[in-house]
């Protein structure tokens, strides 16, 4: 399996088939995606579409003592019925080495779709947050964080 | 290794949104040179997170580097049911590591 | 910065900071958590734990969220374990880690057998060899750091107390003439960021008093794991350009008591959560 053709397919093909070996695919997958330019990063999320301003909040802290460990929160505004759900949100950091640095699915059963993590910021920079909904708009929040330099060593 | 912690309320009213919390200590390695040795180190991160209930999934991640070190990752469930929670994170060294919790709907 | 050869006074060090690019930006005073704070600073004395951002003090808050206590659930686990030649385990003849309650504020202290002064994971390791004739615990490792959070651990919120007279005072004295020393290519004493520029910013980075005598081994996020207050004295000491001593060493252990004696009346926090 040779890593040009893991990185032309959809990660979404990945994601459906089962067994070992595609958890393994897609960890190759998501790396490779990761390596990107955050626009490009953005492009395969959202297929090319624009995602429109709004409905996601982003909060992070302003500043971050910092970047190991990165408080970050995202809510997005949905019904979460199975009509009308948000499905995912991706969260791309586009100054760190690796710009996708993780993707979050969503089912009605949710109830909400919110989630609290932690992540890694190589220096300071807008993170960004996509939402994908059921009816294929994307949505997107943006937040920006100051990571202080560590000043003592060790 | 650690075992993985949950926070799951023990008890919830039908249709309540819950908060899960959920926490696991992994070095999130990604792949680099050993600084002394140059010898490549293999990038070892936790790339799936499962949450399930009653053995249906209902949340999900695919994680990359940028997820920190011990991930912490919490999260929201529609509770309609008394029954069970599983959570599953899977790594690539190849190893799974899962956390059950129970839930009574009043 | 070789070349560099002021005398340094109070007002000299931004300039010697600038130049070494590690610019003064100005002072702020600890970031308040008000309702900690009565318990962060006593007498004036405040923990690192008050020099921190309010994201990381909630994860040291939170026994679940702090990564710290991995290792003392460890420690837990390693406690009833049977290892080495006698075929005991800590559990064998201390019960319950409970029972170490007040071990942690008081240490290190003087020594009859050696002669010196014997700090946590050095009697940990005694207990190792001597009681149960096992391995010692390699400086620096999961089990140390594990072992010496659980004894941390079971004194949480008690004051540090370690004691510097009697036989443990030329030890204090020594630690002490430690930390006013200049040393490594900065020249620079441990005292003139902790004590002279304590709540100003070096870089970005807030500078605390350095009373961390009841906060480690502590979970930084720069290491992304436990680590304990002989490798923050590395890290410290690599800071000035000066070469470390080794973890463990007697010069380490002296300014240990040192440091502790600092923060005499803080409480115990362990595992600490800071950037
Ligand atoms: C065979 C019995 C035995 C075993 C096993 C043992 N210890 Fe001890 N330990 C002692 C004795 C006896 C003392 C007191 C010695 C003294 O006063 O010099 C002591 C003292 C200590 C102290 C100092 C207590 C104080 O009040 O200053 C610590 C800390 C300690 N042990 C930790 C441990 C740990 C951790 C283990 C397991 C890795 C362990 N011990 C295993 C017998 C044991
Ligand atoms: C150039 C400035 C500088 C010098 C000199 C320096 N440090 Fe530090 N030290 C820092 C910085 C920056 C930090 C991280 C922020 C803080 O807690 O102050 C720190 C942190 C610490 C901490 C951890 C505090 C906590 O609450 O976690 C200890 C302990 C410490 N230093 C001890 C020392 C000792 C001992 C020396 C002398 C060998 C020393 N430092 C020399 C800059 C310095």
């Amino acid at each position: 399996m040779s890593k040009v053709r893991i990185e032309v397919l959809d990660r979404r093909e990945f994601l459906i088939t089962s067994g070992a070996a595609v958890a393994a695919l897609v960890a190759l997958t998501n790396g490779a995606l990761a390596k990107k330019p955050a626009t490009e990063v953005l492009n395969e999320l959202t297929k090319g579409a624009k995602p429109a301003e709004g409905k996601v909040k982003l909060e992070m802290p302003e500043i971050a003592e910092n970047g190991a460990k990165v408080r970050t929160k995202i809510t997005v505004e949905s019904p979460m019925t199975p009509e009308d759900y948000c499905k995912s949100v991706a969260i791309i950091a586009p100054k760190n080495p690796a710009t996708f640095v993780g993707k979050f699915n969503f089912t009605p059963d949710s109830g909400r779709a919110y989630v609290s993590t932690n992540i890694r910021l190589a220096e300071t920079q807008e993170v960004w947050a996509v939402a994908e909904m059921s009816d294929g708009k994307f949505y997107i929040g943006k937040a920006t964080v100051k990571v202080t330099v560590g000043g003592c060593g060790g | 290794m650690a075992k993985p912690r949950v926070r799951v309320p023990k008890k919830a009213k039908k249709g309540e949104i819950i908060e899960i919390k959920t926490l696991i200590k992994h070095k999130m390695q990604r792949a680099t040179k050993d600084k002394k040795t140059g010898k490549p180190i293999p990038r070892n991160i936790i790339h799936t997170f499962e949450a399930k209930f009653n053995g249906k999934a209902f949340f999900t991640g695919n994680w990359d580097t940028g997820i920190s070190a011990d991930p912490y990752c919490a999260f929201n469930h529609r509770v309609q049911e008394s029954g069970e929670y599983e959570f599953v994170w899977k790594d690539d060294a190849g190893k799974t590591y899962t956390a059950k919790a129970k839930i009574e709907v009043a | 910065m070789p070349g560099i050869k002021h005398r340094m006074g109070g007002p000299v060090l931004s300039v010697l900071l600038a130049g070494a690019g590690l610019l003064a930006l100005g002072t702020q005073t600890a970031q308040a958590c008000e309702p900690c704070k009565g318990k962060y600073e006593v007498n004036g004395k405040k923990s690192g734990y008050l020099y921190s951002m309010p994201e990381t003090q909630a994860m040291q808050d939170d026994d679940f969220m702090n990564p710290g206590t991995f290792w003392v659930e460890k420690g837990e686990k390693l406690w009833g374990v049977v290892e080495g030649e006698a075929g005991k385990s800590c559990k064998s003849c201390h019960g319950e880690p409970e029972k170490m309650r007040g071990v942690y504020p008081v240490y290190p202290k003087y020594d009859e057998k050696t002669k010196k002064l014997i700090n946590i994971e050095q009697r940990i390791n005694r207990c190792r060899t001597e009681q149960m004739k096992a391995k010692p615990w390699k400086w620096e490792s999961e089990e140390l750091l594990a072992m010496t959070a659980l004894i941390g651990y079971v004194s949480r919120g008690l004051p540090v107390n370690v004691k510097v007279d009697g036989p443990a005072k030329p030890f204090f004295e020594k630690g002490k003439a430690f930390y006013f020393q200049r040393r490594g290519q900065l020249d620079m004493a441990c005292k003139h960021c902790h004590i002279d520029y304590a709540g100003h910013y070096i870089r970005a980075d807030l500078l605390s008093e350095g009373r961390a005598g009841g906060s480690f081994p502590t979970y930084r996020l720069k290491w992304q794991k436990l680590g304990s207050l002989h490798r923050r004295f590395k890290g410290c000491n690599k800071q000035v350009r000066a070469k470390p001593y080794k973890p463990g060493s007697d010069e380490y252990v002296n300014l240990e008591l040192f440091v502790k004696w600092r923060s005499n009346g803080l409480p115990v926090e362990v595992p600490a959560v800071r950037r």
